[in-house]
């Protein structure tokens, strides 16, 4: 039934669409790690309006399928004039709707830091954003390593979606390999393996690096 | 007597005014008025819950007074003056006036993430500006000073109760305020630990120029040090000197409260 000789002939093709996953993943990521800790800050403001409007919109986000933002931001923005790439929609979407995910795990993370944390270095006269910088952050953030992990892994198996917006990343590859070879045996088990071995070595990493902060 | 009359001289460093506090039903301060004298030395005993620890956070902007003012140095804390015209402070200001004052928690506060080192040069560098050279060496002369000189590189899980607060006053100090509130700095502490604190309080208040506020449940040490003791229940019950209010307090409430100490 499984024939290596064509399992070894589709691995570098596979591969190389491995790379469009991978950087996918890391720059969605990036954006989600960004953008949520700007959101869980935001929303502990004193600025009333700004904290409903931005709580409004991440409620939005988060309870609609992210198929359907892909969509959206890939085939309706472009009637508004905005055009993007298939890799810059996907990234942008991908990436806005786990940054609402993490938010969340970054607010739990600030508020396990003591109040006394912030009135010791309030009346030490330090500057709000100097605050967030020294005092809070670097506590708040060691204790969520883990969870933040599993969404990035949660996030890698959520590319596949890109195929959605023509964007040919590692899993289309196969579909595609199989449909031109009436073979899908070899190419999805790979993917599956693929994403496994990934998947494990990015847990790996998430415990090495919550390891070292804490 | 004549050292209480060497401090009370000048226009006051701090002064509330009519001042009243209420968290949600409950007044906690009422008809609060307080003048410190630069260089004063002030302990301030009362009740658990009287509201000590909030007149100390309402210098610091830690709280906001309901009603009435405070001033710090001749200035509005929660109001600047903008030609004559009286505004609600901004960020700016509060900070400008908040830079005058330092705050010992009961709790220490220290930041656990950092190095004792760490914790007392962070202000010095973002909050004044110096250099870190600069800071490094103001932050380890102040922990020589409180004692701490060799545990530079430790976190603060490593060190007792009593050598925190210790740090926790380092830190204050090396900001150079003029005004010091010590918010019952040794309660949290094991018996044993109190000592090294208070001597470290008294140290500081030997020398003199420091405008200091104690709240505090230790008795013996408040006589020592104070030029003026206020006891307060919610609002000022009595004040006078060390002598005046321990051996002849003039309020029954004054001496109901101080008779649970006698005993003990
Ligand atoms: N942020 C707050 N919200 C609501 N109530 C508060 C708050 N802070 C203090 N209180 C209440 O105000 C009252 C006075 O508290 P405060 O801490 O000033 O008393 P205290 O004299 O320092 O007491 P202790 O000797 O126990 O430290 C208490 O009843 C307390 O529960
Ligand atoms: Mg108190």
């Amino acid at each position: 039934m499984w024939d290596w000789s064509f399992t070894i002939a589709i691995l570098p093709e596979l591969l190389k669409a491995l790379k469009i996953t991978l950087s996918a993943t890391v720059v969605a990521y990036f954006l989600a790690c960004v953008l949520g800790l700007l959101i869980a800050m935001v929303k502990r403001t004193t600025w009333k309006l700004v904290v409903y409007a931005v709580s409004g919109v991440v409620e939005f986000i988060r309870s609609t399928p992210i198929l359907a933002q892909l969509y959206f931001v890939f085939y309706v923005f472009p009637k508004f004039g905005l055009t993007l790439t298939p890799f810059v929609a996907g990234v942008l979407t991908i990436g806005v709707h786990y940054s609402t995910y993490l938010s969340e795990v970054y607010r739990a993370g600030i508020d396990a830091v003591p109040v006394g944390q912030w009135e010791a270095a309030s009346v030490l006269n330090f500057s709000r954003a100097r605050i967030w910088l020294t005092i809070i952050i670097p506590q708040a953030i060691p204790p969520i390593v883990p969870v933040l992990g599993n969404y990035l892994i949660a996030l890698l198996k959520e590319t596949p979606l890109l195929s959605a917006i023509t964007l040919v990343e590692v899993l289309e590859t196969a579909k595609i390999i199989g449909d031109n070879s009436f073979r899908y045996l070899e190419p999805i088990t790979l993917v599956g393996l693929i994403f496994l071995v990934l998947s494990y070595l990015l847990s790996l990493l998430v415990q090495q690096i919550h390891a070292k902060l804490s | 007597m004549e050292k209480q009359n060497d401090a009370v001289k000048g226009r006051p460093i701090v002064r509330y005014h009519k001042i009243a506090k209420v968290f949600g039903d409950q007044q906690v301060l009422t008809d609060i008025d307080l003048d410190i004298f630069p260089g004063e030395k002030v302990a301030l005993i009362g009740p658990s819950g009287s509201g000590k620890t909030t007149l100390g956070r309402l210098l610091v902007t830690l709280e906001r007074p309901t009603s009435g003012t405070i001033e710090v140095n001749g200035e509005l804390l929660w109001h600047k003056s903008v030609n004559g015209q009286l505004l609600p402070a901004d960020e700016k200001h509060l900070r400008r006036v908040r830079g005058q004052i330092g705050l010992v928690f009961q709790q220490f506060n220290l930041f656990p993430h950092m190095s004792i080192l760490q914790n007392v040069m962070e202000a010095p560098v973002h909050v004044l500006g110096m250099s870190k050279g600069e800071a490094k060496e103001q932050a380890t002369a102040m922990l020589n000073k409180v004692g701490l000189g060799h545990k530079l590189e430790s976190y603060p899980r490593q060190l007792s109760g009593g050598q925190q607060q210790r740090v926790a006053i380092a830190r204050a100090l090396v900001m150079r305020p003029k005004v010091m509130v010590f918010d019952e700095v040794t309660s949290a502490l094991d018996p044993e630990m109190v000592g090294e604190v208070l001597a470290v309080l008294k140290e500081i208040a030997a020398e003199g120029n420091m405008t200091m506020l104690l709240i505090t449940h230790e008795m013996a040490f408040a006589r020592e040090v104070a030029d003026r003791v206020i006891f307060m229940d919610g609002k000022i019950v009595e004040q006078g000197s060390p002598n005046d209010i321990f051996v002849n307090p003039q309020n029954p409430r004054t001496n109901a409260f101080l008779s649970r100490f006698r005993q003990a």
